[in-house]
């Protein structure tokens, strides 16, 4: 019976968090399938929501809901930003010294929040209370619920996007080649600029969401990135069902092997993966020959 | 002749600048070593923002004896490596008297032989049991040691027949030293440990060790740590429907740590030093004069409660101020009468230093204290 309930336990606390690093994952699938690249700010966008949404609620007072839209709009404004004033001008520039840009970039945005903000860690409080759910004697947050509900829903409107708005469209002709897509009169830069919007914006709300469970401090996003990042290889670079199946499937087996292995190797489980999917199926674990992109 | 006449004026510039040092009072240079950024910053910027405080306050007042204090103030960033050269720095390039800090066990335990060395006293203001155990005959510390705390928690387990307990500690220096302190001490008590757990420094989510915790038979669990750990423990208690009762270092008693673990600091028990429950105090408690002036002067110049950390640097200051008084600035004098220090009431507690003992602090440093509705409260 005892046995049956830490299996449970574990199970939901590993798909919470793998719904995170799918949610960061699609940030970087995004933004690879329209440039190319991988951009390694993208943990960065996760830090900017969290800390932002804390300080908007806590030092200005805000509402939550509007603390969180605020987050969410600068967030995104300094991923439009981001776009114009490091990856636009280089536009043909090589792949890897774009790489290293967002890495300059990543390391620059954590030392501007760590001067703002401080050093310290910061809680948000969760969205609807602290009291824990009952589930077959394993217990949830509301927090948790909020995760799952939001990740669903970002899920959906992202698929829906990407098949059948234009816009979507466009941005799928651009990741599959990006030479035809512009002759077809799709403009490139824009949608270039879009992925960025959209990773941002996705980015910044797995930040927000996970923060009242984990609390925010400036440096969360290197973490958080790095499992996102983990999410998104075992999907393939997928911005659909791999990369969620891929952030489940991290989810469950650190926490599996937190509870069963050791708790000491939980950050090494996640890596090892990583090094294993590199190793033998770099394309990714759900995707047939070609890999499926948007 | 141009030749002797260079010599002669270096000579006399050379006589000039000893008689201008022996007119007026040269300043006691005192070196600080706090670990201002990096993951123990929690630690050294208080303790810096207090040296400085009580040494503007000592300069104000005259200095000690007519001689002004002057504070050299390196940031080690919590590693042992930056510690190591900025010691050297201090000692051979600063010429200081005495040195205060480290903030870390890591950072104080590298820097050690080059004190011992070059025969400056250090002062320590890390709580790890080994710095000054076995005895260095140029190191002391201000922190309490953990073992003092661990006893603390146990004697009240006692009271409250508590015999089965699960432990999380952090796998970092500190939390290394309490995991110890605690297996140590436990069977001296009749305590067993049923459950034994890690984390890492940086974890976000202790659920899983907890889970484990829930199925087993612990009637309480000690955490180990420094923030934002405990914190995220804290909460994953509560998110877990743990009932059982939660204790907790004194790594954690500061105002961060209610504010970090919200909810889930209800009820939580501590040992902590006295001065987050100042004016709690019974009045005639030796510490209290120190304590309320230390907590209202901190608020006064930097608008946020003083805590604990910062207190370990109060004493450190204090304490040579003291040894200076009595014997002059001269590394070895003030060595010398440190380790005669007696009954000295200070933040972290009654220091008596002696020949075998370099910590000068006994169990009644620490008090236990428990979260209330978001306030420290004085356990009887």
């Amino acid at each position: 019976m005892d046995n049956s309930r830490q299996l449970i336990q574990y199970i939901l606390s590993g798909l919470a968090n793998g719904a995170i690093y799918a949610l960061i994952g699609f940030g970087f699938a995004i933004i690879h399938n329209s440039t190319s690249i991988i951009n390694f700010a993208q943990g960065e966008f996760v830090m900017l929501g969290g800390m932002l949404t804390v300080f908007f609620l806590v030092f200005l007072q805000a509402p939550l809901l509007a603390a969180i839209s605020l987050a969410i709009v600068i967030t995104t404004l300094i991923g439009i930003i981001f776009e114009r004033l490091a990856f636009r001008p280089l536009k043909n520039a090589k792949p890897i010294s774009l790489v290293i840009i967002t890495i300059g970039a990543s390391i620059l945005i954590r030392g501007l929040a760590m001067l703002i903000w401080g050093k310290d860690t910061h809680a948000l409080p969760a969205f609807s209370g602290d009291e824990p759910i009952y589930i077959a004697g394993a217990t949830i947050m509301p927090q948790h619920l909020w995760i799952f509900a939001i990740t669903i829903v970002i899920i959906i409107l992202n698929k829906s996007f990407f098949s059948y708005s234009i816009v979507g469209k466009a941005m799928r002709a651009c990741a599959y080649n990006s030479q035809a897509a512009s002759l077809v009169g799709i403009d490139v830069k824009t949608m270039v600029l879009f992925s960025f919007v959209i990773s941002s914006a996705i980015g910044s709300l797995a930040g927000i969401i996970i923060a009242p469970l984990t609390m925010t401090a400036y440096d969360v996003g290197i973490m958080l990135g790095l499992k996102g990042f983990c999410a998104v290889i075992i999907g393939g670079m997928s911005s659909g069902l791999g990369t969620v199946l891929g952030g489940l499937l991290l989810g469950l087996l650190e926490s599996l092997g937190a509870g069963y292995i050791s708790a000491s190797y939980k950050d090494a489980i996640a890596f090892i993966i990583l090094l294993l999917i590199l190793f033998f199926r770099p394309q990714g674990l759900f995707a047939a020959k070609e890999t499926e992109r948007v | 002749m141009l030749k002797k006449l260079g010599g002669v004026i270096f000579v006399l510039m050379f006589a000039f600048l000893m008689a201008g040092s022996a007119f007026c009072a040269e300043p006691i240079k005192i070196g600080g070593l706090f670990s201002v950024s990096g993951p123990a910053a929690f630690l050294g910027e208080p303790e810096r923002n207090t040296a400085k405080m009580m040494v503007d306050e000592i300069n104000k007042a005259g200095g000690i004896k007519g001689s002004k204090i002057e504070l050299i103030v390196y940031d080690t960033q919590a590693d042992p490596t930056k510690a190591v050269q900025l010691a050297n720095k201090l000692i051979k390039d600063d010429k200081v008297a005495a040195i205060i800090g480290p903030s870390t066990t890591g950072d104080s335990m590298a820097i050690i032989p080059i004190v011992e060395k070059a025969e400056i006293p250090l002062i320590s203001c890390a709580a790890g049991a080994k710095i000054t155990d076995p005895v260095k005959k140029w190191v002391f510390k201000t922190a309490q040691n953990d073992n003092l705390a661990v006893q603390r928690i146990y004697e009240y387990m006692n009271k409250q027949k508590i015999v089965k307990i699960a432990i999380v500690t952090v796998s970092d220096g500190f939390g290394a030293s309490g995991r110890e302190q605690l297996k140590l001490q436990a069977d001296k008590f009749g305590i067993k440990i049923i459950s034994d757990e890690t984390y890492g420094p940086q974890d976000k989510d202790m659920t899983a060790q907890l889970t484990k915790i829930r199925g087993s038979e612990a009637q309480a669990i000690i955490c180990w740590g420094t923030n934002p750990g405990p914190a995220v423990v804290a909460r994953n208690v509560k998110q877990l429907g743990i009932t059982l009762p939660l204790f907790m270092s004194h790594g954690v008693s500061s105002k961060k740590f209610i504010e970090l673990a919200g909810e889930g600091a209800e009820g939580i028990i501590l040992p902590s030093g006295r001065v987050i429950v100042a004016g709690q105090l019974p009045k005639n408690d030796p510490q209290k004069k120190a304590l309320l002036n230390y907590v209202n002067n901190y608020r006064k110049h930097y608008k946020v409660e003083g805590d604990h950390f910062g207190g370990h640097a109060y004493d450190a200051i204090m304490l040579i101020k003291g040894a200076i008084e009595r014997g002059g600035a001269l590394p070895a004098a003030i060595r010398d009468e440190l380790e005669k220090t007696k009954s000295f009431a200070g933040i972290g507690g009654t220091f008596s230093f002696s020949a075998q003992d370099h910590a000068g602090l006994t169990s009644d440093a620490f008090v236990l204290v428990q979260v209330r509705n978001k306030e420290w409260k004085l356990v009887k």
